[in-house]
């Protein structure tokens, strides 16, 4: 049966039908679809784990126990992820694991884009890209199958345009025969004290010595010849746009990006006149073939920064003979009409929202974090002056309040979600008071992991399979690791909330104040609850525009004739928040009747 | 069957059903036996931003994103994301629009306008433009919220792919209690 799929449901159906038992993530853009469509799998026990580390850690576990299991993560999680990987190369594995990238070259939903080949040169472990969906599910299989075959967890790395393309894809039935998990007891090989270390890091280099061989020959690295001018290496979806821009000449298609196949590779310079490398980001590729002694260029005229597009890519290719007709026109903002920008935004009803507007008006230092609130930093809230990964709000917030003057120390305020919160962020908290730092934590806890899309997490009270779990309780936790003045705000109430910010920040000790209502996106029912409709009534209105400064997409604003212009409330997109009525100073919104 | 690659961007803001008109278009071309990519973004853009989904289909389909400037139509769901896609259309292309203006943040806090006169521009660039009034077309059909099923069905009538397979890949995707009036929508569209 054929079926369109894109690369992230791909992969999970490739976990499917390898018979994988386990599987776990945190959830990150471009990454997050693969377990959100591996639940449709009932073989397979899927979990959101509270870090990229925890996932890790729970997907080696089962490996440990015998079964295949499969971890994903977007790029920047495997930094988070980076201490089990690097061990877990030289420990092994019992049952197939593989551990799946999604990068984000042009950084479409990114703080960095960084280049995780390096990580499987860097750890030692193969790594797989794919580069279409009829890949992504084959790969997966080759992934968990060359994981057994040489004791290693296999990296499988996609790009946002994997990931997120789709494509025709054939299904195919689950595996059957593979052993039952079950306790093996093997210590030499999985307690990595340095004796034991010690004997596995030369079986790690021996392995990678064998897989480099073996490359020569796998399928998934496949010699093209055609005019045998022009030769170019390539993998995942800058294939595709070779082929696209350049059907005529000669192609290398890596399957296996790590270990590299010298040996193919040697072959096919010998084949062509001019050999070149297309790869996104880094030299990855190109460096190494150019250090085995091969004549080979790219990045010298192919951009480091950013994605590649065909246009890019026929622009970069213009000046370098290789049978390309005419320079592309590469898409610039229309001259003749100035548009303006359509940036994200907070929803209409967003419990962030009012938090924000009164950070701003206490001219608060705000030490930010990843999540839907990191568009605080957007005007007209323009209330963000740090957000740099998972967690780091916290330990911004302590170190810059350890060198300011006591006045200044009163305006850091970190702010981070709840699933952020839990992510890395305690651990922030438990040094920002254990080393007495006077600083003030926003918690926003809107019950989801919004901005991927919402996610459970272990303070939304379900799990991904939508089972009821426990909800972790985040004004206790905050009170364990010693925070004594923790407070639960009302952010929907604007006094209320300013007075707590006003109080805290103003106290010379660590606090936290959590904000307690939920996202509006939440599906699940009773937790969001939509309030009365809000309109203006416009002989009330001034036109003094306060209602504004919220940047609430519900509130418009309408030129009048003559007049100065009034505020507007599309009763389509309001949710009954109340925030903006709070802002108004002569009773123009209320309740519609 | 034809050699060439049909390339097919849908543009228009965050929450306006994009991506499932895009996955209409491309089961349609699945189930008439062709190759199929597409891409979009997910993640910020979500958030009220802009969206481009790209479509392609043909005998075989390398690039899952439409090559710059090589654009054969462009399906617009706002009037200003419609015209902000237009460089990456190829000279001659054809435009199907609804019209429907979304203000962005920047002009509902009064800081900047909606451009004035779009639909001339665009006409004046590509005169195969179409500019439908999509809502009103829909409530025909029984709601206007099925909108972009009438813009499907005038993008479907300038392919060359039979009308069983959009019926066919609608039946598919679209729930079934809304079936009925997607399907009026649809036919409406090709009348357009």
């Amino acid at each position: 049966m054929k079926e369109i799929l894109s690369g992230n449901e791909a992969v999970a159906r490739g976990a499917y039908e390898s018979g994988v038992l386990v599987a776990t993530a945190y959830p990150g853009t471009p990454s997050t679809e693969i377990l959100e469509n591996i639940i449709r799998y009932k073989e397979i026990n899927a979990s959101w784990s509270p870090n990229e580390k925890v996932a890790l850690e729970v997907a080696m576990g089962a490996s440990f126990a015998g079964a295949r299991s499969l971890v994903a993560m977007k790029h920047v999680g495997v930094n988070v992820a980076a201490d089990p990987l690097f061990t877990l190369s030289y420990t092994g594995i019992k049952g197939g694991l593989v551990l799946v990238t999604a990068d984000d070259p042009e950084m479409h939903s990114s703080q960095n884009e960084q280049d995780n080949r390096n990580y499987a040169r860097f750890a030692k472990v193969p790594m797989l890209e794919p580069g279409d969906s009829r890949e992504c599910k084959e790969f997966t299989r080759l992934a968990l199958e060359l994981s057994e075959r040489y004791d290693t967890p296999v990296m499988l790395r996609t790009t946002t345009r994997i990931s997120h393309g789709k494509s025709i894809v054939d299904l195919e039935e689950r595996v059957s025969s593979l052993p039952t998990p079950a306790l093996v007891k093997n210590a030499a090989k999985q307690v990595m004290l340095p004796s034991n270390a010690r004997v596995r890091h030369p079986l790690v280099e021996e392995r990678m010595k064998r897989l480099s061989e073996a490359a020569d020959t796998m399928a998934v690295n496949r010699m093209e010849l055609r005019d045998t001018g022009v030769g170019i290496i390539t993998s995942g979806v800058c294939y595709q746009y070779v082929r696209e821009v350049m059907p005529h000449v000669s192609t290398l298609k890596l399957g296996l990006v790590n270990p590299l196949p010298a040996g193919l590779i040697r072959r096919f310079a010998a084949r062509v006149e001019r050999l070149f490398v297309v790869e996104e980001l880094d030299p990855f590729i190109e460096e190494q073939v150019k250090a085995m002694g091969i004549a080979v260029s790219g990045k010298d005229f192919i951009p480091v920064c950013g994605e590649l597009t065909p246009g890019r890519l026929r622009q970069a290719f213009q000046g370098q003979d290789v049978g390309l007709d005419e320079a592309p026109v590469l898409p610039a903002e229309p001259e003749d009409v100035s548009l303006p920008g359509r940036p994200p935004n907070m929803c209409p009803g967003c419990p962030h929202r009012g938090v924000f507007y009164t950070l701003n008006r206490l001219k608060a230092y705000v030490t930010g974090d990843i999540g839907c609130y990191t568009l605080g930093f957007l005007p007209p809230l323009s209330s963000m002056e740090t957000c740099v990964c998972m967690g780091a709000s916290i330990g911004n917030a302590t170190g810059t309040v350890k060198v300011v003057s006591e006045e200044e120390k009163k305006k850091v305020v970190a702010v981070i979600g709840d699933s952020t919160f839990l992510h890395s962020g305690i651990t922030g908290l438990m040094d920002m008071v254990y080393n007495n730092a006077h600083s003030t934590v926003v918690i926003l806890d809107n019950r989801i992991t919004a901005m991927t899309g919402r996610q459970d997490n272990p303070a939304s009270g379900f799990t991904l399979m939508d089972e009821p779990a426990h909800r972790t309780d985040l004004a206790l936790l905050c009170k364990a690791v010693g925070v004594k003045h923790v407070r639960v705000v009302n952010p929907f109430d604007l006094e209320e909330t300013r007075r707590a910010l006003q109080e805290e920040m103003e106290r010379p000790e660590t606090s936290v104040i959590i904000t307690d209502k939920p996202c509006v996106l939440v599906k699940r029912e009773g937790v969001f609850k939509r309030g009365p409709l809000y309109t203006v009534e416009v002989e009330k209105c001034t036109g003094c525009k306060a209602c504004l400064g919220l940047g609430c997409p519900a509130i418009q604003w309408r030129s009048t004739d003559g007049g100065k212009g009034v505020s507007f409330i599309d009763p389509t997109l309001c949710t009954g928040c109340d925030v903006c009525r709070q802002l108004c100073k002569f009773d123009a919104i209320g309740r519609a009747k | 069957m034809s050699e060439q690659v049909t390339n097919i961007l849908l543009v228009g803001v965050g929450g306006q059903g994009i991506l499932l008109a895009s996955e209409i278009l491309s089961e349609t071309f699945m189930l008439a036996g062709f190759d199929v990519k597409k891409s979009e973004i997910h993640g910020m853009s979500q958030r009220g931003g802009s969206v481009v989904s790209h479509v392609r289909y043909g005998r075989e389909v390398f690039s899952p994103i439409v090559p710059e400037g090589e654009g054969d139509i462009l399906f617009g769901f706002e009037l200003m994301e419609t015209y902000r896609c237009l460089p990456l259309l190829k000279p001659g292309a054809t435009v199907i629009a609804n019209d429907l203006r979304i203000p962005p943040a920047s002009v509902l806090m009064g800081k900047e306008r909606y451009p004035e006169g779009l639909a001339e521009l665009i006409t004046a660039r590509f005169p195969d433009f179409l500019l439908v009034d999509g809502q009103k077309l829909a409530a025909r059909a029984g709601n206007q919220r099925a909108a972009n099923t009438v813009l499907l069905g005038a993008v479907s009538k300038r392919l060359d792919v039979a009308e069983e397979y959009w019926l066919q890949a609608l039946e598919a995707m679209v729930p079934r209690k809304a079936l009925d009036v997607n399907r009026k929508a649809f036919l409406l569209g090709r009348e357009l």
